[in-house]
């Protein structure tokens, strides 16, 4: 059981699928605008990880090397069209809002590499839970970022007013970097840095060293 | 045994088994579904049309109002080359219904729609139906109280489609609302923003040699005929301006609201 523990609770902080190992950071910029997006977009993202996790493990040993990487596609893409269809019956303005984003969680990395690194290799139940951890891992991430975003960019949090912006006759200028793109990658570099302060081991070993600087000869 | 799962009668048969399964889950999932997300795209649809028409207030009405408010709306069907309504007679001999009529289809349908030469298609749409379903509300005599228009045109990242609303004199805007677009949130996304459709109200298009003078400027937007863009929006602006300058020019519903509303 502590096992289990440790694959739910590990992805989340100390093997962050955004943070340590740089997967789905495109889907962290696209929907991280506003935050009940962003919390519905991890919903989705989580549920897929999970339930695909589950059921490629629960066929892992009948598939066919050959056609493996078709196989999780297959269950990945099925899923996805799932939330998919689901969203647009009982969450339509959400759903318009997330649009395309929903359809790319297909190619979110993080799935694919979850069921090929994990997955494929354990039973269903840790795998589920996996899936379930790096969903929340994902969703740690993407929460900062929206809350960030959404705060400093509308003045606001879930749609509720908590800095009231010049526009509405308030006093606060929104930053308009935050509505755009790369500030979620400002946030994500920030979060990043953080994280690694804390747990130290994260941080890469330098790929090339500087040469020390030489004495020029013949100078002037 | 790992040659077995490998085997290509084995291959075959999962990948078979696989697409089977997977199918009759999703083709359920949809049909099941299908009724709830129909609704749902109506409901938003006729919302827009309320929003549009300046009766539905988002801080005060909710989904459950939009029915009702509905209702007084009457929906006709209109011709826009010949610029007048569709008698019942031509309506069943084309098979066209007002309630489930689409444009966005009828538009890629090439018995009843035309492709637009370059000069004419200022809202950047290619092709444009030949009908449209336009909402009217008339009092017991006949007199307009208000006419709802559909419009699309072009933005920044594709169609925007919406809703206009127009006076009984068919020239001051009553309001106008979206109900779907790509637009950048926060930025070109503003034009679903009340606070920058409540500019538009008692605005007029048309100018006294009848010509489209309607625009959407940058720093104010003070005059009859001018709304003020959204700022880091420009693309998006021009491409709500182009589209009124269609819809509501001679390509659009101008005969129309010549023959039948103005008159």
């Amino acid at each position: 059981m502590s096992m289990n523990k440790t694959i739910l609770i590990k992805p989340i902080f100390a093997d962050n699928p955004i943070a340590l190992q740089i997967l789905g950071v495109c889907s962290a910029l696209a929907v991280t605008t506003s935050l009940s997006v962003t919390l519905v977009m991890c919903i989705a993202l989580t549920t897929v990880t999970a339930f695909s996790n589950l059921f490629i493990s629960m066929i892992r040993n009948q598939m066919p090397s050959s056609i493996r990487i078709i196989i999780q596609m297959t269950i990945i893409a099925s899923l996805v069209i799932l939330v998919d269809q689901f969203l647009k019956a009982f969450a339509y303005e959400i759903s318009k809002q997330l649009s395309v984003f929903v359809g790319l969680i297909i190619t979110n990395c993080i799935v694919m590499g979850r069921a090929e690194a994990f997955a494929m290799k354990n039973p269903p139940i840790p795998s589920f839970i996996d899936g379930v951890g790096n969903g929340l891992g994902y969703s740690v991430v993407l929460i900062v970022v929206g809350t960030l975003r959404e705060l400093f960019g509308s003045g606001s949090l879930l749609g509720f007013t908590v800095l009231p912006t010049v526009a509405n006759g308030g006093w606060y200028q929104p930053n308009g970097l935050m509505l755009l793109a790369p500030s979620a990658f400002f946030i994500i570099g920030f979060f990043i840095w953080i994280l690694r302060n804390k747990y130290a081991e994260q941080v890469e070993k330098d790929e090339f060293v500087m040469a020390p600087h030489t004495a020029q000869k013949g100078a002037h | 045994m790992s040659s077995n799962v490998n085997s290509v009668k084995n291959t075959l048969k999962v990948a078979l088994g696989l697409c089977v399964v997977c199918s009759i889950v999703i083709s359920s999932a949809a049909v099941i579904l299908k009724p709830m997300q129909t609704a749902n795209e109506i409901l938003d649809r006729n919302k827009n049309i309320l929003i549009a028409a300046g009766v539905f207030d988002p801080n005060v009405h909710t989904n459950a109002d939009v029915a009702g408010m509905f209702e007084e709306f009457t929906p006709r069907m209109v011709d826009l080359d010949e610029g007048r309504y569709l008698t019942e007679e031509e309506m069943q001999e084309l098979g066209l219904n007002p309630q489930t009529y689409d444009q966005q289809t009828a538009k890629n349908d090439p018995a009843i729609s035309e492709a637009l030469s370059g000069s004419e298609d200022v809202a950047s749409i290619r092709r444009r139906a030949d009908y449209a379903t336009v909402y009217v509300i008339q009092n017991d005599q006949g007199e307009y109280q208000s006419v709802v228009i559909p419009v699309s045109g072009y933005g920044l990242w594709g169609i925007m489609y919406g809703y206009l609303a127009l006076e009984s004199d068919g020239n001051t805007v009553r309001g106008i609302g979206f109900y779907d677009h790509q637009e950048t949130p926060g930025l070109g996304g503003e034009i679903s923003n009340p606070r920058w459709q409540a500019q538009w109200p008692d605005k007029e298009i048309y100018n006294e040699d009848n010509e489209v003078a309607f625009r959407v400027v940058k720093g104010g937007g003070q005059g009859e005929h001018q709304v003020d863009a959204l700022s880091g929006a420009t693309l998006t602006s021009r491409g709500v301006e182009n589209m009124i300058e269609f819809w509501l020019g001679e390509r659009g519903f101008a005969p129309f609201l010549r023959n039948e509303v103005r008159s």
